[in-house]
C-alpha cells in the first residue's frame, strides 16, 4: 500500500509555488496510477493505518470503486493542473492583476488540499472518517470558489459554505445515531450488523439528506450554479468533475454496501425519481441561461440526475452490475466532459472577456481548439457513440429495459433531448457567422490543449471500455452479468 | 422506554440541532446563520456525549468523545472560514444580508 502512503505524504510537504504544485500533481497522479494497478492486481484490500484495526483505528478500503475514482481524479487533476499553470501563470492576461496574483499564491495549496481530501474520502472505510474528509473537501472547495474575488463569487462561496456545513452537520448527526445503535463506525462491520429499526432509518435519512445537499442533488442543488459558474475556470472544472461526485460515492457505499438490506424498492424509486426530475429541471434551466458558464453549471445539475438512477436500477441481481458500471462510466465520462467544457469556457472568457452566448458568433475562428473541445465534450454529454456518455447511457438503458421499467427510459430520453437542445444552442452560436470578427486575446496553448485532451478522452472513452469492467467488479457490492450485446 | 438522563441529553441535543437549523433557514443575517450552524453543531455534540454514556458508575465510551473533539476542531475551522467569508461578503456587497440583494436573485 505504498501508493496510499505516497498520496498522503506528498501533501505534507510545504508548497507555495506553481512548480512545486505541478510536481506534486504529477507525483500524486503517479501514485494514483500505482494504486489502481495495485487494486487491479491484488483485488480488494483493507489497510489499517498505523496498525490500528477497526473498531478503534481508521481503516482504508481499496476496491474497484475507490480505484476507479482515484484514477479518475488523477486524470482530470493532471489536466487541470496543466491548465492552471497557465491560467494562474505570471503572464496570464485577460483578467486583472489582483486576481491573478491572489490566484497564483493560493490556488496550488488549496487544490492539493482538495485533492488530498478527495483521495482520502474515496478510500475511507468508516463513516466518521468520511465526515472529516467531507469537511476537508468542503472547506477547500469553498475557498477555491472565493478565489475569483468577484462580488458574485464571494456571495456564491458564502452560500456554498452554509449549504456545505449544513450538509455535513446533518451527516454527522446521522453518524452519531448510527454509532449509538451499532457501536461501530466501520462500513464493513455495519454491513454485517445492519437492521431496520427507527434509529437506523432516522440516521440514514439524515445522512442521505446531508449528502444530497453536498452533492447538489435535485431539489437541493440551489447552491451549485452560482458557485460553479462564478469560480475561476480550473476550479469550476474540478468542482463539477470531481467534488460533487464525492458525496455520491458515499451514498453508493452506504446504500449498496452497508445498508443494502434497507435499500427498499420504494426508497430506490424515490431517489431515482429525484434523479429523473433533476434531468428534466436542470435541462430546462440550462436551456434558458444566457451565459456559457451558467449553462454548463445547470447542465451539471441535470447530469447528476443520471447518478441517482443507480439506486432503482442496480438493486436487483439481474441488472445490478450493468447499472452499476453504467453509472461509474457516467461518473468518468461526465467528469472528463464537464471539466473540458469548463476549461474551454475559461478560454472563451480569457479570449473574449465575457461568456455571453449571444456574443459568441465566430468563436470557431478565433479559438478553434476550444470550440472543438466544447463540441467533443457536448458529444459525450448528449451520448453519441463512441463517447463515454454513450456507453454509460447504453448500459443504463439496457438495465432499465431489461427490468421493464419504462419510466426510467422516458426520463433518460427526456434528459438526452434537453442535453441535445442546450448543447446545440452553444454550437449554433459558436459557428454563426459574425458581422464583425470578434476581438480576442491570445490564449496560452496549454490551456487550449488541456481542454481538448479531456474532451477527446470523453468522446472516445467507449473505445477503451473493455479493461475497466474487471476493475469495477473488484469488491463491487452488486452482482449480475454485464448486459451489453444486442439491441435493447 | 424510560426517560434516563442520557436520553434527555440526546433529546435536548436533537432540539438544539433543530433550533440551529431553523435559525439558518429563517435568519437573513449571515452572522446569525453562522451562529445557527454553531448551535446545531453543539446539538450534535450533545447527542454524541449522551451516546457515550454507559449507565451510572460505568466508564463512558471514549470513541464518541474522540468524535466530539474532532468535531469541535472541524467546527472551529468551519466557523473561522465562514466568518472570513462573511467579512468579505460585507466588504464586497456592503451588506450582511446577501439573500436580499439583487445579485442573488438570479436563480429563477
Amino acid at each position: 500500500m505504498t501508493p496510499l502512503a505516497g498520496v498522503m505524504l506528498s501533501f505534507l510537504l510545504p508548497r507555495r509555488a506553481a512548480g512545486i504544485g505541478l510536481a506534486t500533481s504529477a507525483a500524486v497522479a503517479g501514485a494514483s496510477g500505482l494504486f489502481v494497478a495495485h487494486v487491479a492486481r491484488h483485488g480488494a484490500t483493507r489497510y489499517a493505518i498505523g496498525g490500528w484495526g477497526a473498531p478503534l483505528g481508521i481503516e482504508f478500503v481499496a476496491d474497484g470503486l475507490s480505484a476507479w475514482l482515484v484514477g479518475l481524479g488523477a486524470v482530470v487533476g493532471l489536466a487541470v493542473s496543466a491548465y492552471a499553470l497557465s491560467y494562474f501563470g505570471p503572464h496570464a492576461g485577460g483578467h486583472d492583476d489582483d486576481e491573478g496574483a491572489r490566484g497564483r499564491h493560493d490556488f496550488w495549496p488549496l487544490w492539493l488540499f482538495l485533492w488530498a481530501g478527495l483521495n482520502a474520502l474515496f478510500v475511507s472505510g468508516d463513516i466518521f472518517n468520511l465526515y472529516v474528509t467531507l469537511e476537508l473537501l468542503g472547506f477547500s472547495a469553498v475557498a477555491l470558489v472565493a478565489l475569483a474575488g468577484t462580488r458574485d463569487a464571494i456571495t456564491a462561496a458564502m452560500r456554498y459554505m452554509l449549504a456545505s456545513l449544513l450538509g455535513s452537520l446533518s451527516f454527522l448527526l446521522g453518524v452519531a445515531l448510527i454509532y449509538g445503535a451499532y457501536a461501530t463506525l466501520d462500513l464493513a462491520r455495519l454491513a454485517e450488523a445492519s437492521r431496520s429499526d427507527p434509529a437506523t432509518l432516522v440516521a440514514l435519512t439524515l445522512m442521505t439528506t446531508g449528502l444530497m445537499i453536498k452533492g447538489a442533488a435535485f431539489p437541493l442543488h440551489f447552491w451549485l450554479p452560482p458557485a460553479h459558474s462564478s469560480a475561476p475556470a480550473p476550479v469550476s472544472a474540478l468542482l463539477s468533475a470531481l467534488v460533487v461526485k464525492a458525496p455520491f460515492a458515499i451514498l453508493a457505499r452506504l446504500w449498496f454496501d452497508s445498508f443494502a438490506s434497507l435499500n427498499t424498492a420504494a426508497l430506490a424509486a424515490w431517489l431515482g425519481a429525484l434523479g429523473a426530475a433533476a434531468l428534466v429541471w436542470g435541462g430546462i434551466l440550462a436551456l434558458r441561461q444566457a451565459r456559457l458558464k451558467l449553462l454548463v453549471a445547470y447542465s451539471t445539475v441535470a447530469q447528476l440526475g443520471y447518478l441517482f438512477l443507480v439506486f432503482p436500477l442496480a438493486r436487483e441481481a439481474d441488472t445490478g452490475f450493468t447499472a452499476w458500471s453504467g453509472v461509474m462510466f457516467f461518473v468518468a465520462a461526465h467528469a472528463a466532459a464537464k471539466a473540458a467544457m469548463f476549461l474551454a469556457a475559461g478560454n472563451v472568457m480569457h479570449a473574449l472577456g465575457h461568456d455571453e452566448l449571444d456574443r459568441m458568433a465566430g468563436l470557431t475562428r478565433v479559438l478553434p481548439r476550444s470550440a472543438f473541445a466544447l463540441v467533443l465534450a457536448g458529444v459525450s454529454l448528449m451520448g453519441l457513440p463512441p463517447s463515454g456518455g454513450f456507453l454509460a447511457k447504453w448500459l443504463l438503458l439496457h438495465a432499465a429495459i431489461t427490468r421493464g421499467e419504462w419510466w426510467w427510459v422516458a426520463g433518460m430520453l427526456a434528459g438526452t433531448a434537453l442535453a441535445i437542445a442546450y448543447i446545440m444552442r452553444v454550437v449554433a452560436r459558436m459557428f454563426a457567422e459574425p458581422s464583425t470578427p470578434p476581438k480576442a486575446a491570445a490564449v496560452p496553448a496549454s490551456m487550449e490543449w488541456a481542454a481538448l485532451s479531456l474532451a477527446t478522452l470523453a468522446a472516445l472513452m467507449a473505445l477503451a471500455a473493455v479493461l475497466p469492467f474487471d476493475l469495477l467488479r473488484i469488491g463491487a457490492p452488486v452482482a449480475g452479468p454485464l448486459l451489453f450485446g444486442g439491441a435493447p | 422506554m424510560t426517560l434516563t438522563p442520557a436520553l434527555l441529553y440526546a433529546l435536548a441535543g436533537c432540539a438544539l440541532f433543530a433550533i440551529g437549523l431553523h435559525a439558518l433557514v429563517v435568519q437573513p443575517h449571515l452572522l446569525r446563520k453562522i451562529l445557527g450552524l454553531n448551535v446545531s453543531g453543539g446539538g450534535v455534540f450533545l447527542v454524541l456525549v449522551a451516546i457515550a454514556h454507559r449507565g451510572p458508575g460505568a466508564a463512558p465510551d471514549p470513541v464518541p468523545h474522540a468524535m466530539v473533539l474532532t468535531g469541535i476542531v472541524v467546527a472551529v475551522c468551519g466557523t473561522a472560514v465562514a466568518l472570513v467569508l462573511a467579512g468579505r461578503v460585507h466588504r464586497a456587497t456592503g451588506t450582511m444580508e446577501p439573500g436580499s440583494s439583487p445579485a442573488e436573485a438570479r436563480e429563477p
